[in-house]
């Protein structure tokens, strides 16, 4: 037999994987219905009850009774499995690529010894109104990861309502809000400043909130101008939102002093902590004087993102702030945990009953199983792998990494192609589908482009060194294609479930279907 | 033993020495502490005072089980509790595919790598669409009261006004947020109820419309679960104002319930929660809102919208962002309130389930929990001093019961019941006081006639 394993390596080094990714071609669900078959059977009314109720549709107010039923697929149950898992394999999932970019998102390992957790009885059939005494364990749960974030942050109280890190950020705005009418200022203060590398729901969240929005850019070398900061002041500043560090990866050495000139005209800092992986156990809130934070289970605390949520946007106040957070929190008395909703100040609620709980127990889990030592670790070795890939990055044709020459990055680091992109014509875009070919993701960066062509990388600290090496031989062949030929690029993804988009129908009215009754009305008419 | 030190943690692969040491080499570093050159020695944490940690999986999970296991569950004990979070049967087909991997762990991936998790999603929103006979639906937000909230303010900008209506049978969770988040946009007031049927009072709703009205607001099934009637009267009257309908609905009563849209609804928002997604404690719940396929209306939905699209290979389905240039990914603080991580894994899973369920399940589970509901009624109706239910109208899943005449409160009931491994129906005294000493019960498929029996003989014994 001919050494196999010999032809896998080239100069020593693995060559690239020969990625393809599920293909199915499954069709929409609808397109697999037979009339009569049964997916699941709801459990039979019992006779009694049938004979001593009688016919319950006829006491249904007649405008209220459905006349013709949903027009639903019929499938039989391994029909339905088989089309889902055939849908699951046609999407890629952090647990099976090197999901090192999404920038800004922090894609981590999720434990499954969490999931397993999260997904026994004795968390998923409970109801949120049963007895605080019937719910002790997860009251517990939640309220000694409570005193985790406020030792992670500095902070002194924490909400786990909101929903996600957006959520989050408008539960901040409205608490910034609050504060501000409560002491009959509302009317004056109006404005809140984020930066323009700061999550864009620091200012979406912030206008949702009634406030005026001043966004600050960067000065040349890439960090938040100070200068424009100053400018940007007023008696009419509520507030202040950020990331620090930044989108850009880069930690901004002058925070203490942005919150402070924000303080001294009277508003509010909010640290929006997305960004939190590179720094945990090195620097927190309290620190640079911030009044708010929030904290991603799903992201830095290792929850997995399920596709985009469940998740939890966990809120932090200090002990002037505490009173504003939404209703209710959860205390202890020394022998039980209850929930205490007799807080007049509060905002109300954000989300329906505490939050997701669940995502609460895995991030609660993943630091048990860390401990402060094990935190630290996580930031040390998510910053090195960081600075580890950008050295390994900007040795490829075509990108750079802007700002804050010869510094290091924290925990991620937004490249731009902007040469590659002059050079060959292929855009940043290209570069992230071409990447799919090889079984890899990679995103752009949130709008605005300050940085022109680019893509944010976060390794964070779950890929092992020959995993960054691979992810960035990967991007190394597609720019070095891009060079030769810049085609290949240009027309793929060649090795994927799906071939490259036409989206020109998804931004026009006539021809855009959200669902699949639109589609048969407005382009696929003829099959009626 | 002792373990070796330093000590590689299972989820860190670089934390090996060497390797480390390998990195920190290659990018001209002595330590990891030059790394963080940037962040002041005045910003730097003294000491993190955290637990000890449990290093080893083992120990791991019998930590936290052993602290679940302080909990009660609705399995060990008799559950009656709603009141927007619902114990319904979950399919294991449901829990076999949100478990899955590739789904649990994806988050922004593109189409190129995530076809599947586009297409999951756009099924959804399909099925949905059937359900509601609406075209458009959104991928879920958070939860039911974030559903109605943007839903509101997306009838203010529609309308151009700033007034909301809405019946004073909505919940005061619900209220709570509704009241917060369209602050900064709109005032709300509240329409009286008929206190002999609650159905929201026409009359209320004529004298407080007006032409600054953007939307009227109700829940259907309502919050105290009794059906609102008249849909189409209460949207001809917002129409004929100039004004939006919106309704709240719950998604598993739409096999026999008529889809709130051809009784005029122009915007419907709810909860899959019952869709196949467990209580969790609350962690359940996603929100859905759903319109017509117009420009006025797509336009105004702050969240992600999938849609199909040809790809350049023949007969190729492709999926994509639907006008993703009006979100707050693209548009920031000019965008429609704002979008972000919610409860996508919930679409997916309420998507398997309607699929498992088809048009019979759906009719048959509808029919299902009124059977129970009703038989639960017709029962607790006869025990002495109880009136059940409050409300002279149909009811689907939830009614209220009143203990006026027990001479014990629902405080009192529930703390027998629980005595009897039975979670009693949720407390309304203070959020509801005009209905005295009531409590809201809620009665599904997964109810038998054992079960309701054994609540109703233990009610019997508490109060009688």
């Amino acid at each position: 037999m001919e050494d196999i394993t010999k032809k896998r390596y080239a100069n020593g080094k693995p060559k690239l994987k020969r990625f393809h990714q599920a293909k199915w071609d499954e069709p929409i669900i609808f397109e697999l219905s037979t009339e009569g078959e049964r997916g699941i059977l709801p459990p039979e009314v019992e006779d009694e009850i049938k004979h001593m109720v009688g016919d319950v549709i006829s006491h249904i107010p007649e405008k209220m009774r459905r006349k013709e039923p949903p027009k639903l697929p019929e499938l039989a149950q391994p029909r339905v499995l088989r089309h889902y898992l055939r849908l699951s394999q046609e999407t890629l999932g952090a647990d099976l690529n090197i999901d090192v970019g999404q920038g800004t998102c922090t894609m981590k390992y999720s434990p499954k010894i969490n999931e397993q957790l999260a997904r026994m009885p004795q968390m998923t059939e409970l109801h949120p109104l049963q007895p605080e005494e019937t719910v002790q364990g997860i009251l517990e749960i939640m309220y000694k990861f409570e005193q985790i974030l406020k030792e992670i942050s500095g902070l002194d109280k924490f909400s786990f309502q909101p929903g996600g890190g957006s959520q989050a950020i408008y539960t901040n705005a409205s608490i910034i809000r609050a504060y501000h009418e409560s002491r009959g200022e509302a009317d004056k203060k109006t404005e809140i400043i984020t930066t323009i590398f700061s999550h864009p729901s620091n200012a979406a969240c912030a206008r949702t909130a009634g406030f005026r929005v001043i966004t600050i850019y960067p000065s040349e070398d890439g960090y938040p101008d100070i200068e424009a900061l100053k400018a940007a002041v007023s008696e009419h500043t509520a507030g202040l939102m950020i990331t620090n560090p930044e989108d850009t990866g880069i930690f901004n050495p002058k925070i203490e002093e942005f919150v402070k000139i924000v303080h001294e005209v009277g508003g509010l800092c909010a640290y929006d902590q997305a960004n939190t992986n590179g720094i945990l156990g090195i620097t927190r809130a309290k620190e640079a004087g911030f009044d708010l934070c929030h904290f991603n289970l799903h992201k830095a605390f290792s929850a997995p993102h399920g596709c985009g949520g469940p998740a939890v946007g966990a809120v932090g106040a200090t002990k002037e702030l505490a009173e504003f957070l939404p209703i209710p929190v959860i205390e202890f008395d020394g022998d039980r945990y209850y929930l205490d909703y007799n807080r007049p100040k509060s905002i109300g609620k954000v989300r329906s009953w505490y939050g997701v709980a669940p995502v609460v127990l895995k991030a609660y889990a993943w630091v048990m199983s860390l401990g402060a030592e094990g935190l630290r670790e996580v930031s040390e070795i998510a910053v090195l792998n960081n600075n580890y890939l950008l050295k390994k990055m900007l040795e490829i044709p075509g990108v750079s990494a802007p700002y804050a020459k010869g510094k290091r990055r924290v925990e991620q680091v937004r490249y731009s192609w902007e040469k590659l992109a002059k050079d060959t014509g292929v855009h940043s875009e290209d570069i992230g589908i071409r990447a799919a070919d090889f079984g890899v993701h990679y995103w752009t960066s949130h709008h605005p482009w300050i940085v022109p062509e680019p893509c944010t990388l976060e390794p964070t600290e779950s890929y092992s060194k020959t995993e960054l090496d691979e992810y960035a031989e990967i991007i190394k062949h597609v720019a070095n294609e891009a060079y030769t030929n810049p085609e290949i690029v240009k027309t793929a993804p060649h090795n994927s479930t799906i071939h490259r988009i036409d989206h020109a129908p998804l931004d026009d009215p006539s021809q855009w279907a959200i669902t699949w009754r639109a589609y048969r009305r407005k382009v696929s008419k003829e099959h009626e | 033993m002792n373990r070796e030190k330093p000590i590689v943690h299972p989820y860190i692969p670089n934390a090996v020495p060497t390797i480390k040491e390998q990195m920190l080499r290659e990018i001209g570093a002595k330590s990891t502490e030059d790394l963080f050159a940037d962040v002041h020695e005045k910003l730097r944490v003294k000491d993190m005072n955290l637990p000890k940690p449990l290093l080893s999986e083992c120990s791991l999970r019998r930590y936290i089980e052993e602290i679940l296991s302080k909990n009660k569950t609705c399995k060990e004990y008799l559950n009656f509790l709603g009141a927007g979070c619902w114990q319904h049967y979950v399919p294991a087909i449901c829990d076999e595919v949100n478990q899955r991997s590739e789904f649990l762990t994806a988050y922004a991936g593109e189409p190129y790598e995530d076809h599947g998790r586009f297409q999951a999603l756009f099924e959804y929103a399909s099925m949905m669409g059937e359900l509601l006979n609406m075209d458009v639906v959104n991928v879920p937000t958070y939860d039911w009261m974030q559903a109605a909230a943007t839903s509101l303010r997306m009838a203010s900008r529609i309308t151009g006004r700033r007034e909301i209506l809405i019946s004073k049978t909505i919940s005061a969770d619900e209220l709570s947020k509704i009241k917060d988040y369209c602050k900064p946009q709109m005032e709300v007031k509240l329409l009286d109820y008929d206190p002999e049927t609650g159905q929201l009072d026409l009359d209320s709703l004529k004298a407080k419309i007006s032409s600054k009205t953007a939307a009227v607001y109700f829940k259907n099934p309502s919050y105290l679960g009794f059906i609102e009637a008249h849909g189409d009267e209460i949207s001809k009257i917002a129409h004929e104002h100039g004004a939006l309908s919106v309704v709240g609905v719950d998604p598993i009563s739409l096999g026999i319930l008529t889809p709130p849209i051809e009784y005029g609804a122009d915007i419907v928002c709810g909860d899959i929660q019952p869709l196949g997604i467990h209580m969790q404690f609350g962690g359940g719940q996603a929100g859905f809102i759903a319109t017509r396929d117009e420009e006025k209306y797509v336009m105004e939905y702050p969240s992600r919208l999938f849609g199909i699209a040809p790809t350049s290979v023949e007969g190729e389905y492709g999926f994509g962002d639907v006008a993703f240039g009006r979100t707050s990914f693209v548009l920031r603080e000019e965008a429609k309130e704002f979008v972000g991580t919610a409860a996508a894994l919930w679409g997916i899973t309420a998507g398997v389930y309607l699929a498992l369920m088809g048009p019979q399940g759906m009719r048959e589970i509808g029919e299902a929990i009124m059977l129970r509901s009703r038989y639960a009624m017709l029962q607790i109706s006869r025990l002495k001093g109880v009136k059940c239910p409050v409300f002279k109208s149909t009811h689907f899943k939830e009614f209220v019961v009143n203990f006026d005449d027990t001479g014990k409160t629902v405080a009192e009931i529930n703390r027998a019941l629980l005595e009897r491994k039975i979670f009693g129906g949720k407390d309304l005294t203070k959020e509801f006081p005009e209905l005295g000493n009531s409590a809201l019960y809620c009665i599904t498929e997964v109810h038998t006639k054992d079960d309701i029996d054994r609540l109703v003989n233990a009610l019997k014994e508490v109060v009688e």
